[in-house]
């Protein structure tokens, strides 16, 4: 279901009727988004070139690669800047910059960048179909694929967003990675929390208070389908898909304390990986899928900690620098685990995945890592809005809040 | 917290036999009440004893005692009181308020769960739903977490005074019920707690 083709090669400039081959990123396509029901979704595409680059080598310290950018206008250009500047670009003219983005946004985009130091074309595309935004998030993505690593401008995001004053009760949504096209995935009229992609499918998890007490559901966005996953005494909390997506991660009470369990997708055969009095919370997987991170007390520390998937003792990640890490997400390419520190505020940090020394960004909470490992999505109180923040180079852009009500609780589709 | 919670239940059995030893060290003439220790239980004088009983863990004779910590009670089947008629008043006066960032039932505290086990007792046809709260200081699953942990230490304890699990669910609001909206510590103070609901058979 290619909606965008590009009608012109490198060497044939804007050449109208040579197609080349359909976008590759995530596509989930526009249409589906556009309807009211939230249909008609395949697989995410093939895997992209592998990124080796060890970006994050300085989280928070290093300069974006310098752009120039002419030709878009009004909503275009902004949404380019945008695409962009959130995946590590900075902007200056065309003597000072790297690369020369240059096109135009008549009827549809047309996109062409030059390498200035080696003179080489990168890109060089028109894009027809889909509207504007999608377009133009199309270019970015090219230009970013063109440079080796993953573009995420064509992903989506799901959250949490608050339907009445102090969060007495509270929906999923689901939108573009900016908050744009923003749906409602429940109307529950209660509590829904902590949603979470099945990682390379149009499918959610979340919590939902539906049934009276916090329960765990499956909900497949391409046909409606809700299920129960996890529905126990007391409270059954902050669902993780594995990455293979055959198994979820949980926090339940069912057996009297808050404990750890990993279950096969649809809930069955819960087995209990930890076994503490104290309050486990907010698991996530290592994207090998060996391991799971989660947050913990011991010994009157919170910590975070990593267990096997399979089963066996668990071992501490330190966090050294920080106190009280929550909300772990390990990042795709299994080098970092980003958290929040609790330590008066909420701050936005990074740690090296086995642990060691911790990297505080900016004040926010409950990050997750888009696919290309670089890019986090965060929440801010003090906004109630989402943010989303390019860790190497810390620039940081809010996203388009949905509703009056604080967005909060983001899980980025990968 | 689960050393606190270690501590204090085998504070409990410590504190029983060391105080009975002390007292009779003294040679104090107060006849001690309810040092029974059951397993898992802390029964007997509050924590703040009086004079003359300056008596810590580990501290004087007795001290190789039984090794109690929290018990594991498992839940109640879910939605088995589902559809009952839920009273939040009754029992309004009772709700417990924790420490920050903790689940321990704290001495003062105590004597409200003692009343709603009383209650329960002598109204043995109603269940409770214990509901965990927690201030806005912490993250939202953390605090989901913490909640129900704050609704467990309760109902553990209703349980060790007698009452049947069965009758007693938990669910963990999070912050998301806080019942202060503002910011400061005396809003907090009462946003971290437990609610009492209680469940009476429909007909």
């Amino acid at each position: 279901m290619n909606i965008i083709k590009c009608i012109a090669g490198r060497n044939n400039p804007l050449q109208p009727g040579s197609v080349c081959s359909p976008i590759s990123m995530p596509a989930f396509p526009l249409r589906t988004l556009l309807l009211a029901g939230l249909i008609g979704f395949s697989r995410l595409a093939p895997a992209q070139p592998a990124f080796e680059i060890n970006k994050l080598a300085t989280p928070g310290n290093t300069p974006p690669v310098w752009v120039s950018i002419s030709g878009f206008t009004g909503e275009a250009a902004q949404v380019l800047e945008f695409d962009l500047y959130v995946q590590g670009f900075g902007f200056t003219n065309a003597e000072n910059a790297q690369y020369l983005i240059s096109g135009s946004n008549n009827g549809s985009v047309q996109g062409r960048v030059m390498d200035r130091f080696n003179k080489s074309v990168l890109v060089s595309k028109a894009y027809t179909g889909a509207a504007l935004r999608r377009q133009v998030h199309a270019f970015a993505d090219d230009f970013v694929q063109a440079l080796g690593r993953k573009g995420i401008a064509q992903t989506k995001i799901a959250f949490k967003v608050a339907t009445s004053p102090a969060g007495r009760t509270s929906e999923i949504y689901v939108s573009d990675f900016d908050g744009y096209g923003a749906q409602a995935v429940t109307r529950d009229n209660m509590i829904t929390a902590a949603p979470c992609w099945v990682p390379g499918r149009f499918m959610l998890y979340y919590d939902s208070y539906k049934l009276g007490n916090p329960a765990i559901f499956s909900h497949d966005l391409s046909t409606g389908v809700r299920k129960t996953v996890a529905w126990y005494g007391g409270s059954s909390m902050s669902p993780a898909v594995s990455p293979d997506g055959r198994k979820v991660a949980m926090i339940l009470s069912k057996d009297g304390w808050t404990d750890l369990y990993v279950a096969d997708a649809d809930g069955s055969n819960p087995k209990r990986l930890t076994r503490s009095p104290e309050d486990e919370s907010s698991p996530c997987w290592s994207p090998d899928g060996q391991w799971i991170c989660f947050a913990t007390r011991i010994n009157e520390r919170r910590m975070l900690c990593k267990v096997p998937a399979l089963g066996g003792p668990s071992q501490r990640i330190s966090t050294t620098g920080v106190l009280n890490p929550t909300e772990p997400d390990w990042s795709p390419d299994g080098k970092w685990i980003a958290f929040t520190a609790q330590m008066g505020g909420f701050e936005i940090c990074v740690v090296p995945s086995q642990g060691g020394q911790v990297t505080e960004l900016v004040a926010g909470e409950d990050p997750s890592w888009a696919p290309n490992s670089r890019t986090l999505i965060f929440s801010r109180r003090s906004t109630g809005r989402l943010s989303l923040l390019d860790v190497p180079t810390k620039q940081v852009k809010d996203v388009t809040r949905v509703s009056s009500g604080e967005n909060s609780q983001p899980s980025w589709a990968r | 917290m689960k050393d606190d919670k270690m501590k204090l239940t085998k504070f409990g059995s410590l504190f029983a036999i060391g105080l009975t030893l002390s007292l009779v060290a003294v040679g104090c003439k107060h006849q001690p009440q309810g040092v029974t220790p059951l397993p898992g239980a802390r029964t007997g004088p509050p924590v703040e004893a009086g004079p003359g009983t300056a008596i810590g863990p580990g501290t004087g004779p007795g001290t190789g005692s039984v090794e109690t910590g929290p018990v594991e009670i498992k839940a109640n089947e879910p939605g088995s009181h589902s559809g009952w008629p839920e009273d939040a008043e009754t029992l309004k006066s009772d709700t417990v308020y924790f420490a920050y960032d903790s689940s321990v039932v704290r001495s003062g505290e105590k004597h409200k769960v003692a009343a709603v086990a009383d209650y329960l007792k002598g109204n043995p046809s109603v269940a409770v739903r214990v509901e965990g709260n927690c201030d806005e200081r912490g993250t939202e699953e953390y605090n989901r977490a913490l909640g129900e942990r704050r609704a467990l230490a309760v109902r553990e304890m209703l349980v060790n005074l007698g009452i049947d699990p069965s009758r007693v669910d938990t669910i963990s609001y999070g912050k998301d019920r806080p019942v202060e909206p503002l910011h400061t510590e005396a809003a907090w103070s009462k946003n971290r707690r437990d609610d009492f609901v209680l469940l009476t058979p429909s007909k």
